[in-house]
């Protein structure tokens, strides 16, 4: 993350260290594929390998400005190590531009977290829902979205069940 | 999708109507050249694992492939996010029920590398000794499953006979068979039972028996091998450049696994190798699990011979629960007992992305709290989802046979792809 601050001072926001020793880097949405494909491409980084990426939603937290959270972590094999960045976004105007044309990988990632936070990436060949069905409504990992909250495709029985309960939507 | 080919046929049929045969010719008639789109699954007995696969077909040829997944999701993220940190563990078992120990420890490894917590070493060691069975487990109903799926009922059996004989151990160890939920923050949560490693030696020696079994009856096998090798093939590249990770990016020639790379617990002190494939086909995955198993064997033998005694969890109130005589003696241990029960364990406020080597590869753990108990953000990186998400890119272009070893030996896991 030295090397990203010094090629491109503008693009990090934020540099800290999380609990468990890991850096983290907030980016700057626009300069994202810049640096990620830096971070893939430099000869002494060679961050290939797409690890992992997901939403977070910050409502709840002491920082909620902006509200959404894309997180990215990249493995390199040369340097045996990951690297983890993210990138904020507003509840305004979550748009994020994609990795895909970079990262094969990122393609399915991409989607779930389009399907669970509603955060759409500019650029992915097919973002559409991947785990939940094309008629659901509203995205279910966001804090806003209750708990119970039930969208069954086919009417669900009743169930007289206290623990479960037949949801709080009133679908059934 | 290509349902333009299929829905044409209202009355007409472009294939035969150009030579009109006569009434009853049927077996004159033109061989039909249409794209078929067949749906494989929800649950279909050559893919194990409840995947729906779109496939569409010109002949035998797989011309396009759509996995499309989310038949078993039960909204995991969103239920730990409302629960406490030791009440997430009965949802870790089951995002791969045969490996439900290594996800309790990853998730626990996760969590107490927010707290800051080492956990003692004899917990330690029997983490270690946990995570090999079920690799055990996994590797072998995999590899079995692989064989039957190939048409080879003997071998499934063999696996499934040294499965169930490490489950009994399993069963003995945490008194589930599958969901353990064995783990606690801070360490386990009991002791290896009176005269259990003994067992467990004995175990192991029987199952490297029924690991040659399999071995002579697969790995020659020419059916097998015809089946296996140079299909599901993918290259180094592709399998980094898709993310993937575990036996089936080892197979390809890359060298890597998180237990060497980055040790966690005690694996740095045990002695065992990784094995590497070449041709990243399904013949070198199968492989690859094969030898794995036999280096899980040899890591088991080695913790069971060096682990020390001692405490199994931390000895600090606030993280583990405290021992039975102190809750029903002191005032304080009531009052620790509950407020773990009640308002969980307080992790302070941070955040942590952290992976262990699960069986299929590296299960990371992104976990945000907010210091109240509960998780405010659980994120599971399942090692099967970007084997799964890759599935198209290798499969297109090949034979429809091919789609079931390369299904086999990816070995995709409903539960932790779907969350």
């Amino acid at each position: 993350m030295d090397r990203v601050s010094a090629h491109f001072p503008e693009a990090v926001v934020e540099r800290y260290v999380d609990r468990a020793g890991g850096a983290w880097a907030v980016i700057h949405a626009d300069s994202l594929p810049k640096v990620a494909a830096f971070l893939k491409n430099d000869a002494e980084l060679e961050f290939k390998l797409f690890g992992s990426m997901d939403g977070v939603d910050r409502l709840h937290l002491a920082e909620n400005d902006p509200r959404f959270e894309v997180i990215y972590i990249l493995y390199s094999l040369k340097r045996r190590e990951h690297v983890r960045f993210k990138v904020r976004v507003s509840e305004h105007k979550p748009v994020v531009p994609s990795l895909v044309p970079l990262f094969r990988g990122a393609n399915w990632w991409e989607r779930l977290t389009f399907d669970f936070y509603g955060i759409r990436f500019d650029g992915h060949p097919d973002l559409r829902r991947i785990l939940l069905y094309e008629e659901f409504q509203g995205h279910p990992l966001r804090k806003d979205y209750a708990l119970r909250d039930r969208q069954p495709l086919i009417p669900e029985r009743p169930i007289k069940d206290i623990f479960r309960g037949p949801g709080t939507s009133g679908h059934s | 999708m290509a349902n333009s080919h299929s829905t044409e046929a209202q009355g007409h049929n472009p294939d035969t109507d150009g030579s009109l045969p006569p009434e009853g010719s049927e077996l004159e008639a033109h061989l039909q050249s249409k794209h078929m789109v067949i749906n494989m699954g929800p649950s279909h007995p050559a893919t194990h694992g409840t995947v729906r696969l779109k496939v569409e077909l010109d002949g035998e040829t797989i011309v396009k492939i759509d996995p499309e997944i989310g038949f078993l999701h039960r909204g995991f993220q969103k239920s730990c996010e409302n629960v406490t940190w030791t009440q997430c563990l009965p949802y870790t078992d089951r995002l791969n029920y045969l490996s439900a120990m290594m996800n309790n420890f990853g998730f626990l490894n996760a969590v107490e590398k927010l707290i800051g917590l080492e956990i003692p070493e004899r917990a330690q060691y029997i983490r270690v000794i946990g995570s090999e069975l079920h690799r055990l487990t996994d590797h072998l109903t995999c590899v079995g499953a692989t064989g039957l799926e190939m048409g080879g009922f003997a071998p499934f059996l063999y696996g499934m006979e040294a499965r169930e004989l490490i489950q009994d151990r399993v069963t003995e160890l945490t008194g589930a068979r599958l969901t353990t939920t064995f783990g606690r923050v801070g360490g386990i949560n009991r002791d290896l039972p009176e005269g259990w490693a003994d067992k467990v030696l004995r175990t192991m020696t029987r199952t490297e028996e029924l690991l040659l079994e399999m071995d002579g009856l697969l790995t020659g096998n020419r059916i097998f091998v015809d089946r296996t090798k140079n299909t599901g093939v993918i290259s180094a590249e592709d399998a980094i450049d898709y993310g993937w990770t575990g036996p089936a990016l080892r197979a390809c020639g890359v060298d890597h696994d998180l237990r060497k790379v980055q040790p966690y617990w005690v694996y740095d002190r045990l002695d065992f190798d990784v094995p590497v494939g070449e041709h990243g086909d399904n013949y070198d995955r199968y492989l690859v699990r094969m030898e794995e198993m036999r280096q899980s064997i040899r890591i088991i033998r080695q913790a069971l011979d060096t682990i020390p005694a001692g405490p199994i969890i931390v000895d600090d109130w606030r993280i583990a629960l405290p021992p039975k005589p102190e809750v029903y003696g002191t005032i304080e241990g009531v009052m620790a007992h509950f407020k773990l029960v009640m308002e969980g364990i307080q992790v302070p406020p941070g955040e942590v992305y952290d992976a262990t080597e699960a069986s299929n590869g590296e299960l990371g753990w992104y976990l945000v709290s907010d210091g109240r108990g509960r998780p405010y953000k659980c994120h599971v990186r399942a090692p099967g989802f970007p084997v799964l998400a890759a599935v198209p890119h290798i499969i297109e272009g090949k034979m429809l046979a091919d789609l079931i070893p390369t299904f086999d030996t990816i070995n995709m896991i409903g539960g932790e792809v779907e969350q």
